[in-house]
């Protein structure tokens, strides 16, 4: 999938090496939407390394309202990146950004 | 207190409700003034069919089991959509440029149109979620009976709600599901009615959520105090579990029929995902968040013992607040109904149009042109399907009996859909991935779910306790729950671990090992570069098409007026005047695709492939699958191959055949000379017989004259015969050899006096006596014959005026070698080839001779081993006869 | 009346057999035993009557009957062709290039002469 880092360009065009300003941002920006999900991995499986229940290893368990609190405030960032991210997106795709498909919608 | 009849009141207005806004939605989508439908907003609340009663009411419950575990199940689907650039992007692409109808039509489609695996994700899916349905109706009865409870003077019964509920459900999907075919139309009036539903349920999850928090708990504060105190109090989660359900709620997420139906099916726009990536996520946040707080307060509220998977509904009621419970209670009728509507619906599509349509159409001898209505079979099979499925959910619920072990079914579940998620994941990303390795892996996925956790899971003794504890016939390394050994895993861990893995691994190696049919190779290039080139998924050739049989088919399946009007617009764009569009491959990939939409991508391939002919492919996906090119070449060096080995098969035949008309040649010519020889001194014969019968007063010295002549042709006519006889025994191979000892010079000798005995003329022979001493073993009389042949040819045929044959000995080569050469002028050269054919004869000879003389000693010179040939080069005529040194003995 | 046949035939018992009994009925006879030269020995002897052997050293008496029924003044001349090979495909051929009459070895002698005097009455007539 790595391979088309740009389909909303338009069909079959060989990527060009240098690009402006613009759309090297445009492309650092994607890269950190495809990590959303593997950050949002890693912080979820957090939690695997607390000690669960009282026999093991001798810490302390992880209160109740501490696990909440992290969880939810993971799940709560996430949504945010999203939110920004799809903000982002949104700003570069315009109306057309779906592709050619998405303006065909009207046929047949 | 809210009696039960006022709760029946309630939920008959609120299905009202929601059928007059399905009606609306559809009205107006019909209309074309659908925007708002459209939104990104309704597209993300349609998401929320994923959180089913299961979520609404068993969320809490779940809870006060096992603590914060219950949130995996949301966690989960939050990855995925907030990774909608990874995968849901592409899955979406593809979906609406193929336009799948369902997760088992994508899967078909994407390798080859299978219909064999489009079958096995349908069954795999009814499996899977059938149950599930049951537990929607669980869900409801349940919370029915929470009323009823409370009512004293209500009669509950509750088989009987069960059945009303599914029948009227059944009827919801029904109308609303099965009201237009095409698919690709969408059910707005469903989708909107979900949507409402979403907001709901929501709405009574915070509402309940908020009054516990800061009506009963008093603040966020206190709250958390609280939830740090009960029994939940600290972080005990299960580490496997905790990463396995959040690895199936993804898996799931994506697979699940009804979710496939409202993310992919139903997506209007692209773009929408955008905006759900980040609020569909917001929304399980929320549907999540007072969970906990919720099932605390009701462990230390409601009395030990009660059921807290109805905890929302039942604390409510505890403290009062009727209106809320009546909220709450809708919440999870509104969780029920969307997700057994919408899951009826995907099922219905499914099961019509994999299993349903391929039999009906198959039953009709493939015959697309005999009357009959294909429109309305579809919505036949659909609704049909739609009751059936409903019938199965609710067979199950009655047969299991409605307890507790329902519970444990929606992880189940998930476990089973979540088997389509290697083909789904290796067909999307993965080109060499092939159609027998998706269906290896779906059934060694799909068999291992049913014998790991479904069987034991289900109980109701379907498996026994014996075969848990020691596995079938006693085997234990094959125990359902501790396969291979591994014990101590959880099951749901153990189950998802080897079903999950097994399946990966079955479906890459197959594949690996697998070669691919064109079309499914062009399928998956299709989909796994769907963004290269999703503006033309494959390509008709638009040879022989008619669009008059296309469009009395298209009529049949899409209805008259609907087909009348695809085909206008669609000749109008291609601007032309007449009526019916040609049939241009675009033309052809949209009917196609519109026709999937009412009888699934295989068989409206098939039926466009009936009447256009054989399915191609277009020089323009030839270019877009560029690097298959190099398998095609593959593919076509090996047709190649087979057609120079036919043509090599061929040539032998011919050269066979060749041989065959001229060893027939040979014959005729052989036979016809034959015929010559005899009959020649045949013919001296009668005639002078019959002059010495017939002449009167004939000279004495004429008559003895007339009868030598008789004489002479009578003794060459049997020398002909015995020459006949002596070559046909030689070339039958029906010869034996006498082998014997003997002098080569003695030999020599014999034949030297043999050949010479009453000659005409005078012969000398010059040998050398030293060089023939040589002892050899060989059938002497044939060796004898050659030789008084070729003496007695020189002796004929020598024409020099003191002809003297010269015999020489030697050995050359390891072979001993005899040369009988004379000094006459020869043979000429034009004559060496053919000297020892049969009934050769050089030039205008006058000796009697049927030319058979070389040509058998010849035979017998192969028979002995060695060879006889003429020796160009010499002064006269040159024969030589050679003969292997192995007869030969040390010169005495 | 001098009456003259050509005889070429190669095997010299048969060519001596036709000689004796074509004389003895008052044939002069010529014999010739090769088939290079045949048309040129034809050309010659202007025989009444041509006995041709198809299996002659040299040439093939096919090939000479059709030479010769390609020339103008030689049509006509009546050709008796004997032949030892007596397969129907033979008589075919003779027959194609012009054959007056086709007899196949051994024949009686009888018929030698029966056809010798036919064809010659023929051609007389003609």
């Amino acid at each position: 999938m790595s391979d088309h880092p740009e389909p909303e360009d338009g069909p079959r065009q060989s990527p060009p090496v240098f690009l402006e300003r613009q759309g090297y941002r445009r492309r650092r920006l994607m890269d950190a939407a495809r990590l959303i999900p593997i950050l949002g991995g890693t912080l979820f499986a957090v939690p695997l390394l607390w000690p669960a229940g009282p026999g093991e290893g001798g810490d302390a368990p992880v209160p109740m309202s501490s696990a909440i609190l992290y969880i939810f405030g993971v799940w709560a960032a996430l949504i945010l990146v999203a939110v920004l991210f799809g903000r982002a997106s949104l700003r570069w795709s315009g109306p057309d950004g779906s592709g050619g498909e998405g303006a065909g919608g009207g046929r047949g | 207190m809210a009696s039960l009849n006022t709760l029946v009141l309630v939920c008959l207005a609120y299905v009202a409700l929601l059928f007059a806004v399905a009606f609306a939605a559809d009205r107006l989508a019909a209309a074309g003034r659908s925007t708002w439908l459209r939104s990104p907003l309704i597209y993300t609340l349609s998401l929320s069919i994923y959180c089913t009663a299961w979520t609404f009411y068993g969320a809490v419950g779940y809870a006060a089991r096992s603590g914060l575990e219950f949130v995996t199940i949301y966690l989960g689907p939050t990855l995925v959509m907030v990774g909608w650039w990874w995968g849901l992007r592409k899955l979406v692409r593809v979906g609406r440029s193929q336009r799948v109808t369902s997760i088992a039509d994508l899967i078909s489609s994407r390798y080859g149109k299978s219909n064999a695996l489009a079958i096995c994700v349908t069954l795999l899916a009814v499996t899977g979620v059938t149950p599930y349905i049951a537990l929607q109706l669980q869900s409801i009865t349940l919370s029915f009976s929470i009323f009823a409870e409370a009512d004293p003077g209500s009669i509950h019964n509750e088989t009987t709600s069960v059945f009303w509920v599914a029948a009227g459900l059944a009827v919801f999907a029904i109308l609303f599901g099965t009201r237009n075919l095409d698919a690709n139309e969408r059910h707005h009036g469903v989708v909107t009615a979900v949507a409402i539903e979403a907001v709901v349920k929501l709405v009574a999850l915070l509402g309940v959520g908020i009054f516990v928090v800061w009506g009963v708990a008093g603040g966020i504060g206190p709250m958390m105090a609280r939830i740090d105190a009960s029994d939940i109090g600290t972080w005990g989660v299960d580490r496997g579990r905790w990463a396995t359900i959040t690895f199936l709620a993804a898996a799931a997420f994506v697979c699940l029929p009804r979710m496939f139906q409202v993310m992919v099916v139903e997506n209007d726009d692209e773009r929408h995902l955008r905006t759900a990536a980040w609020a569909f996520p917001l929304y399980l946040l929320l549907m999540s968040l007072f969970v906990v707080p919720i099932a605390v307060v009701g462990l230390s509220l409601m009395p030990e013992g009660s059921n807290p998977d109805l905890f929302v509904l039942t604390i409510p009621l505890a403290l009062g607040q009727e209106g809320l419970a009546m909220l709450s209670f809708l919440g999870g009728f509104s969780s029920a109904t969307s997700m057994v509507i919408v899951a009826a619906m995907a099922l219905s599509t499914m099961v019509s149009n994999h299993i349903v349509m391929p039999i009906w159409l198959r039953s009709r001898g493939g015959g697309l042109s005999v009357s009959g209505d294909v429109r309305s079979v579809v919505l036949m099979a659909r609704r049909v399907s739609i009751a059936v499925i409903m019938c199965f959910g609710y067979a199950y619920y009655i047969l299991s009996g409605g307890g507790a072990a329902l519970a444990s079914i929606g992880l189940i579940a998930f476990a089973g859909i979540a088997q389509i998620l290697p083909a789904l994941v290796g067909g999307l990303f993965w080109r060499g991935a092939t159609r027998l390795g998706a269906l290896a892996g779906l059934i060694v996925g799909f068999g291992l779910w049913v014998y790991t956790l479904l069987l034991p899971g289900i109980g109701g003794g379907v498996m026994s306790p014996g075969m848990l504890e020691s596995g079938p016939f006693g085997i234990g390394w094959l125990r359902p729950q501790a396969l291979f050994g591994i014990d101590g895993l959880d099951p749901m861990v153990h189950s998802v671990l080897w079903s999950m893995s097994l399946n990966a691994a079955a479906f890459c190696i197959v594949s690996l090992l697998d070669f691919p049919s064109p079309l499914e190779r062009l399928q998956g290039a299709q989909f796994v570069n769907v963004f290269d080139h999703s503006a033309g998924p494959r390509g008709w050739t638009a040879s022989v098409a008619q669009s008059e049989d296309l469009m009395i088919m298209s009529q049949r399946i899409m209805g008259a007026a609907e087909a009348q009007e695809f085909f206008h617009a669609e000749a109008l764009a291609q601007g032309s005047r007449r009526a019916l569009p040609d049939p241009t491959p675009a033309f052809l990939e949209r009917l196609e695709r519109k026709l999937s939409g009412s009888v699934g991508a295989a068989a409206a391939h098939a039926m466009i492939s009936q009447i256009v002919g054989r399915s191609s492919v277009s020089v323009e996906d030839l270019f877009a699958v560029a690097d298959e090119s190099a398998q095609l070449l593959e593919y076509s060096s090996q047709l190649e191959e087979k057609s120079a080995e036919l043509s090599r098969t061929a040539g032998k035949l011919r050269e066979a055949n060749d041989k065959l008309t001229q060893i027939s040649l040979q014959k005729d010519a052989f036979l016809s000379q034959v015929s010559h020889e005899l009959r020649t001194p045949m013919t001296s014969i009668r005639a002078f017989s019959e002059i010495l019968r017939d002449t009167e007063g004939m000279k004495p010295e004429d008559q003895r004259r007339y009868a030598t002549i008789i004489h002479d042709e009578a003794t060459r006519l049997t020398r002909l015969l015995d020459d006949l006889l002596d070559l046909s025994v030689l070339e039958s191979g029906q010869v034996t050899l006498n082998m014997s000892e003997g002098n080569l010079e003695d030999l020599l000798d014999r034949s030297v006096a043999a050949a010479l005995t009453g000659a005409d003329r005078a012969l000398r022979v010059r040998r050398d006596a030293a060089a023939e001493r040589i002892l050899l073993r060989s059938d002497l009389d044939r060796l004898g014959q050659v030789f008084i042949n070729l003496i007695a040819n020189a002796q004929k045929y020598c024409d020099a005026r003191d002809p003297v044959l010269t015999i020489r000995v030697h050995d050359a080569g390891g072979q001993l070698v005899v040369d009988f050469i004379d000094n006459g002028s020869g043979v000429p050269e034009d004559f060496h080839k053919m000297l020892f054919e049969k009934f050769a004869r050089v030039g205008a000879e006058k000796v009697r001779g049927a030319g058979l003389g070389l040509a058998i000693c010849r035979e017998i010179m192969q028979r002995l081993g060695g060879d006889v040939s003429y020796l160009a080069g010499q002064d006269g005529g040159a024969f030589r006869v050679s003969l292997p040194t192995r007869h030969e003995m040390a010169a005495q | 009346m001098n009456r003259r046949v050509l005889l070429i035939e190669d095997e010299p018992n048969i060519a001596e057999a036709i000689r004796f009994l074509l004389s003895r009925d008052g044939w002069q006879v010529g014999l010739h035993a090769d088939g290079t030269d045949a048309i040129d020995q034809i050309r010659a002897e202007r025989p009444d009557l041509v006995i041709l052997d198809v299996m002659l050293p040299g040439r093939s008496g096919m090939d000479i009957l059709r030479d010769l029924r390609a020339m103008e003044d030689m049509q006509d001349l009546p050709v008796l062709m004997l032949t030892a090979r007596g397969q129907l495909r033979d008589r075919d051929m003779a027959e194609r290039a012009g054959v007056s009459r086709f007899m196949t070895k051994p024949f009686s002698n009888a018929e030698v002469l029966t056809a010798v005097r036919d064809l010659h009455a023929q051609a007389g007539r003609a």
